[in-house]
């Protein structure tokens, strides 16, 4: 990778962009920019690959390509008794195209079978394929995690996953920086999930378009590659194109030794040019905000839109609009209640925001050796396989099935509900997941996207509840 | 993709909702087609029909006058949330040629216009003029950048230079990438 030499500060973003353009922005035409990592899965690929059949166009550079599926397959244990998971005719024919458009293109594809299938940017990090300066793009929205790395990291289309495949490039304009200094540091109990719904709720849903946000300050550094990736993995949520923090030694230690990651010589050169991956101390930002770590609470979300949140013990604030008042309706709550005491039927602990080990533990931690309450159910549901068997290693699935959580195989489960896994209509569904729209986790569902610790807190007490003090108790007894 | 189109002249369908995302568009349970034609019929899902599948009377698809309109004028930050490109796949079979608002996510923008479905970002006042007037004759002339609608607006857009070049010109921005091979060939070997 060429290096960047320029006297004047720039950012991460810039330093990034510039190392991957291949034919520089004009003003008539964007620049084409290299991708390094694309990531692909079973939905937003098909008609790609069909473009390039079509056209008689191979795949560009397979080398750089790795697909899985995570979006259709079913995670309930009981569709996969047979060792193989039920699925729906279309949702099969879908799956099953992916396998033959990797065969033919010559796609590595963590399959099905595969030991280290999982959620794509749940095993994007833990295969050591995502690294820091990368460019990564993938069909989905969420593509944001990976950015934890310092690599800028996006969603696109499918005319775009197609651009991808036959040229490893985009057309893109080089989108605007946002710098969100987290000043101080996180209390007790409140998460890199209670950050991102605090930042969402600062900035809207809608006020990170056409930006990058670079992750910033103490509470940042203090924090592990997990909680990183659920940060970045939300910045979609405020509208941003991806979010991003400075690798440093922290994401140097959780690469070391990951299988896709380079090794002996070309990991010490990796992890010099790596250390060079940082916005410089002058560098201007298009668009900076802060925000105090220490002063955040639990957040919960009470609408239909991620940006609707209020804190644990906080009330239902919304406005006089169609919107709020729409999303009142949907949800059957009202302006100005306190939100905690709210009924719950559900909760989902998973998603690619939620899912990895650190979550699993932190949701252990509240339902270690208490139960879930009666008529709520609960799922638990890992990012990967991988996860699921280092969770059960550490004897997590029993904590949960103990508690009488359900414990299941990976995958987007009831995040994106298309694959057997749903709630029932005008159910209370708290979910790690990331977004609360209507409809989003089966038609009529009614979700409140939270942290794992407030979601295992509300299985526990069947109603929103505030999980600091089931730690503080959880703390005195161990 | 269309081809050499320049002309957008129709009535206006108005929903005058803020921030609706690609899961409203398009429900993820539509999603596991390998196919991209079809989706029309699953627009809006949730809002239009009922749970027996039967129209809701009060949704504004609904209306006959709704019938043929190409032009959507939506409330802020219009498709927002998944990247889905089933969004302007399935406004498109419905008959949408082009989607107004003050603001437009940033993945679905770029996949209405790899579509030929014009995302046309307005200011307030334009955008009032047309939220308050539903089933507004509404002229969108690409080749002159140029919006009017009644005798309320007459105003100048901006569209992305390159995408406006491709729709008018009914040029695949794959065929330009594929073009640079030789720059992206000069780039690999510079890199490895």
């Amino acid at each position: 990778m060429s290096r960047t030499t320029n006297d004047s500060p720039t950012t991460l973003l810039e330093k990034i962009w510039r190392q991957h353009v291949v034919v520089p922005e004009t003003g008539d035409t964007p620049a084409v920019l290299y991708i390094d990592l694309h990531l692909v899965h079973e939905v937003t690929s098909p008609q790609a690959f069909s473009v390039l059949r079509r056209r008689g166009v191979a795949v560009r550079r397979p080398d750089r390509t790795l697909a899985t599926v995570d979006h259709s397959i079913p995670t309930a244990p009981e569709r996969w008794l047979q060792g193989q998971p039920i699925m729906e005719g279309q949702a099969a024919l879908q799956v099953e195209t992916l396998g033959h458009n990797c065969s033919e293109f010559g796609i590595p594809l963590l399959g099905i079978d595969s030991e280290h299938r999982g959620i794509v940017h749940v095993i994007g990090p833990e295969q050591g394929a995502t690294q820091p300066g990368m460019t990564i793009v993938c069909g989905d929205s969420h593509t944001t995690t990976h950015g934890a790395f310092g690599a800028l990291a996006f969603g696109i289309g499918t005319t775009e996953v197609g651009h991808v495949l036959a040229t490893q490039c985009l057309l893109q304009r080089r989108p605007r920086s946002l710098a969100v200094n987290v000043e101080g540091h996180l209390g007790h109990g409140v998460t890199a999930k209670d950050l991102a719904l605090a930042v969402i709720d600062q900035l809207g849903v809608g006020g990170g378009t056409g930006y990058v946000i670079e992750y910033r300050g103490p509470a940042i550094r203090a924090m592990s590659m997990d909680e990183r990736m659920t940060l970045c993995n939300m910045s979609i949520e405020a509208g941003a194109r991806a979010g991003m923090v400075g690798p440093d030694d922290t994401t140097f230690e959780y690469l070391a030794g990951r299988p896709m990651a380079p090794r002996g010589e070309a990991w010490d050169r990796a992890v010099n040019h790596w250390r060079g991956l940082r916005s410089d101390a002058d560098a201007e930002f298009d668009r900076e905000v802060s925000i105090d770590a220490g002063e955040l609470e639990p957040h919960i979300t009470w609408g239909t839109d991620p940006g609707m949140v209020t804190t644990i013990n906080g009330n239902i604030v919304s406005d006089s609009g169609d919107r709020h008042r729409g999303a009142l309706a949907y949800m059957d709550l009202e302006h100005g209640r306190e939100i905690a005491g709210r009924k719950v039927d559900m909760v989902f602990i998973g998603s690619c925001t939620n899912s990895r080990l650190s979550d699993l533990r932190l949701a252990a931690a509240i339902l270690r050796d208490r139960r879930v309450a009666p008529g709520v159910r609960a799922v638990v549901v890992p990012g990967s396989q991988r996860v699921k068997r280092e969770a059960e290693a550490e004897g997590l699935d029993r904590v949960f099935i103990d508690a009488g959580a359900e414990w299941h195989e990976s995958g987007c489960s009831l995040c994106i509900a298309m694959n057997g896994d749903l709630a029932a209509p005008g159910h209370y569904v708290v979910s790690t997941s990331n977004r609360n729209f209507e409809g989003r986790q089966g038609s009529g569902a009614r979700t409140l996207l939270a942290s794992p610790l407030t979601a295992a807190a509300c299985a526990v007490a069947g109603v929103v509840a505030d999980p600091r003090p089931l730690l503080e108790r959880a703390r005195r007894i161990a | 993709m269309s081809t050499g189109f320049s002309m957008i002249r129709s009535r206006s369908v108005v929903l005058p909702i803020e921030n609706i995302d690609t899961d409203q568009i398009i429900p993820a349970r539509f999603l596991t087609t390998t196919h991209r034609e079809g989706l029309g019929r699953n627009l809006f899902q949730d809002w239009r029909y009922n749970d027996g599948g039967e129209p809701r009377p009060d949704f504004i698809l609904n209306h006959p006058a709704s019938e043929g309109c190409e032009v959507l004028v939506a409330g802020r930050n219009f498709g927002c949330g998944s990247s889905r490109e089933h969004a302007p796949w399935a406004l498109l079979d419905h008959g949408f040629r082009a989607v107004i608002s003050t603001e437009i996510a940033d993945i679905f923008h770029s996949n209405a216009l790899r579509n030929g479905l014009l995302a046309l970002v307005v200011e307030d006042d334009v955008h009032e003029w047309l939220m308050a007037r539903p089933g507004a004759e509404v002229t969108i002339d690409l080749e002159e950048c140029r919006l009017r609608a009644g005798d309320g607006v007459d105003t100048d857009f901006h569209i992305e230079p390159f995408a406006r070049y491709c729709l008018l010109n009914g040029i695949d921005p794959l065929g330009y990438l594929l073009s640079r091979t030789p720059d992206i060939e000069c780039y690999e070997a510079r890199s490895s």
